[in-house]
């Protein structure tokens, strides 16, 4: 249901939108209001940060715009589609070829190797073997992982499990980008790895990128925009101004000083 | 999801807990094994059966009398159609007509006759019959010692083994009747036997003019034929174990001769002296005929049709068509018993998959989170529990068909034990082996369909954050 009567939604082409979004669990006798009524507007091609506290609902947000989860009411809009009234199956295809995410666990299947664990969006879009193989190479060249194809994921130190991840969100090349605290289980060094190629997909490949992270200073430096939620609901909006130069500059231009 | 990809995908999971989905199939396996080994002694037996009551000839045979001979007119069956002074003869040319019929193999006229034998100057009085070569196949002639003729007009014997027992002058004491058959045949085969007979012959010409005249009263002279007594020798080639008494029409003597031998014979039948308006006629007239039909289903539709010619029929098929209707309860319940074990397998499919279910939760969470449909889930479950019943119903016919040899060896080292010939009691067709495969395939799916569905229905959330 759209929220609020009267307030029209404005769909932005390659942006999302929630409008007054509410996502209640009920557990025991407790009602628990992850999200409790955000609305939000973020453009096409931008790169936010979602900041808080554990419990602040800052998963359970991305979660509802990635399609994992319906939110209890009101909208969330990407790519001009109201999540909340899509079909089961239409959320699945919102969630093959809209969406890519990377998660804080990685979520490698582990009996598959790297290969297979980033062809397996295309399996499910039913994309032809040799097509797949060489796409799936390709991707995981782009992570500087074509030295571990045939490695499973028990066999990859964290960071190349978490490229390897990269590499399975980004082989249907979504426009949007999820990641659920992408570094919380990598150390510093690693985990700037994993943020420079998060940049790169926003800045060369354009894609709107939403970061959940409680690291604050994570956010500054990668972030254009920090959003703050607290309790499920949206305490503060504001822009980086570090970082909002180059994205005014559209071009893609170079990033000194980061 | 494509095919290829789902089998491939289903195979790779199923290796991932071997042991658990390795005993699932050999769960299944085990009951397709009790189906095809059940359902395979059922056929086995039901075509043994077959078997034995094709070659006693009885179940494949028709007797074919003519109306008009009146000895049996009261019963009920024979009341209707035409008169007996209306109906045709059973002559050759009627016999012709009822061998070329669709579905007979052959119709051989039932020649008989009562003559004495001189073996070794002693005379001796019996019941001689004519017998088809197609005999040969019989199982009255199972256990002979000696062979079969070597032609069908050879002057050859078979004896039976009480009139063996006469030539030698070992009268079998009455109730034991063991004497070895080979002991008889061994002073007898390759001796010769004397026949004496009394051939029927036309007087004069005037026989041959009476073909051409109708039916009834004719002048006296059709009615006249002269006897003349004649003898022929003849070798003695084997001697049977068969009861003369037994109900196969044709066997049903003491000494068999080649049928176009007797035939060739002219012997005077009974039937001659019966029917007189009949008796002058050059074409040979029988009192019975019998007739040998391919295959037992097509029994009731050749003796309508024999009847439709004016004939009186009798055949055994009430008692094929209450055997046929054994196999089938028999069949039936022993598929029920077979397929309680799949029944029992069957459960463990579910539960095996509900486990898998269990155990891949979070897996089942990722596949949703990128991309993968309900549909996409349900069927790679789906696809799991089939490859399980594919392979499964492969084991286990193969492992019912080695049960099933097991059955069938044990059963002839009894067999050989108790001094009988080995049987086939065992027998798996083509047909079985794809249904049975099929059966376990479609078993296992039906099998799959709540896990399926079970974990289709998961919500992507809940099952990534389940650890």
């Amino acid at each position: 249901m759209i929220a609020t009567p009267g307030t029209k939604l404005q769909v932005t082409a390659a942006g999302i939108q929630t409008e007054n979004v509410c996502r209640h669990y009920v557990m025991g006798q407790n009602l628990i209001r992850a999200v409790d009524g955000i609305s939000v507007r973020m453009l096409g091609g931008e790169f936010v940060a979602l900041l808080g506290t554990s419990g602040s609902g800052k998963s359970s947000l991305l979660n509802l715009i990635a399609g994992l989860d319906r939110p209890t009411s009101g909208a969330v809009v990407v790519e001009g589609r109201n999540l909340a009234k899509l079909s089961r199956a239409e959320l699945a295809k919102h969630r093959l070829y809209t969406v890519g995410m990377v998660f804080q666990s990685f979520n490698l299947i582990p009996n598959m190797t790297v290969l297979e664990n980033v062809e397996l969006p295309l399996r499910f879009a039913e994309v032809e073997r040799a097509r797949r193989d060489s796409l799936a190479r390709e991707v995981l060249d782009r992570v500087g992982l074509s030295n571990r194809l045939q490695h499973r994921p028990s066999e990859l130190s964290g960071g190349e499990q978490q490229r390897t991840a990269l590499a399975r969100a980004l082989i249907n090349r979504p426009k949007l980008l999820l990641a659920d605290e992408p570094t919380g289980n990598l150390d510093s060094r690693t985990g700037t790895e994993i943020m420079n190629l998060i940049r790169e997909c926003n800045e060369d490949l354009r894609m709107t990128v939403v970061m959940v992270t409680h690291e604050r200073a994570l956010a500054e430096q990668y972030a254009q925009r920090l959003v703050f939620l607290a309790d499920g609901k949206l305490v503060n909006d504001q822009p980086n101004d570090q970082n909002l130069t180059s994205t005014t500059a559209q071009g893609g231009g170079s990033r000194e000083g980061v | 999801m494509k095919v290829y990809d789902l089998a491939e995908l289903a195979i790779r999971n199923l290796r991932e807990s071997v042991l658990r989905n390795t005993l699932t199939t050999v769960g299944i396996s085990v009951g397709v094994a009790s189906l095809v080994a059940m359902l395979s002694l059922g056929i086995g037996l039901q075509q043994m059966a077959t078997r034995r009551l094709v070659k006693s000839g009885l179940f494949d045979t028709i007797v074919v009398t003519s109306r008009r001979d009146l000895r049996n007119f009261n019963r009920d069956e024979e009341q209707n159609g035409p008169a007996p002074a209306e109906s045709p003869a059973l002559d050759e040319p009627s016999r012709q007509k009822i061998e070329q019929l669709a579905n007979v193999t052959e119709a051989f006229p039932d020649l008989r006759f009562i003559t004495s034998f001189t073996y070794e100057t002693k005379p001796h009085l019996t019941m001689v019959a004519g017998i088809p070569a197609s005999y040969r196949t019989n199982d009255a002639f199972e256990g002979m010692q000696g062979t079969f003729f070597s032609s069908d007009n050879s002057d050859e014997a078979i004896l039976q083994k009480t009139f063996a027992a006469e030539l030698l002058g070992k009268t079998a004491k009455p109730g034991s009747d063991d004497v070895a058959v080979a002991e008889l045949a061994k002073p007898l085969l390759g001796k010769e036997l004397t026949m004496r007979y009394a051939e029927r012959m036309p007087s004069g010409e005037s026989a041959a003019r009476e073909e051409s005249t109708s039916q009834g009263n004719a002048t006296p002279d059709t009615t006249s034929y002269s006897i003349a007594s004649r003898e022929r020798k003849l070798r003695i080639v084997g001697v049977t174990d068969l009861d003369p008494d037994s109900m196969r029409g044709p066997v049903r003597a003491r000494v068999l001769l080649p049928l176009k031998l007797v035939q060739s014979l002219h012997v005077v039948q009974p039937t001659a002296l019966r029917d007189t308006t009949q008796a002058g006629s050059k074409v040979p007239t029988y009192s019975t005929v019998t007739v040998r039909v391919k295959d037992p289903g097509k029994i009731q539709q050749v003796e309508d049709t024999v009847r439709k010619m004016g004939f009186n029929t009798f055949s055994m098929l009430d008692a094929t068509r209450s055997l046929r209707r054994f196999f089938a309860i028999l069949d039936l319940f022993l598929g029920i018993f077979g397929s309680l074990a799949l029944a029992v397998a069957s459960i463990g499919i579910v539960n095996t998959l509900v486990m898998a279910i269990l155990e891949r939760r979070r897996e089942i969470g990722i596949m949703k989170a990128i991309g993968a449909s309900d549909a996409d889930v349900k069927k790679l479950f789906f696809a799991e529990a089939g490859v399980m019943g594919a392979f499964g119903g492969a084991l286990g016919v193969a492992l019912g068909w080695m049960i099933g040899r097991l059955i069938n060896i044990g059963t002839n080292i009894y067999l050989k034990r108790q001094d009988l010939a080995p049987e086939q009691i065992w027998f798996v067709p083509w047909w079985l082996v794809g249904s049975a495969i099929v059966f376990a395939i479609v078993v296992s799916l039906m099998s799959g369909l709540y896990p399926a569905a079970r974990a289709a229905r998961l919500e992507p959330v809940q099952a990534l954050r389940y650890e």
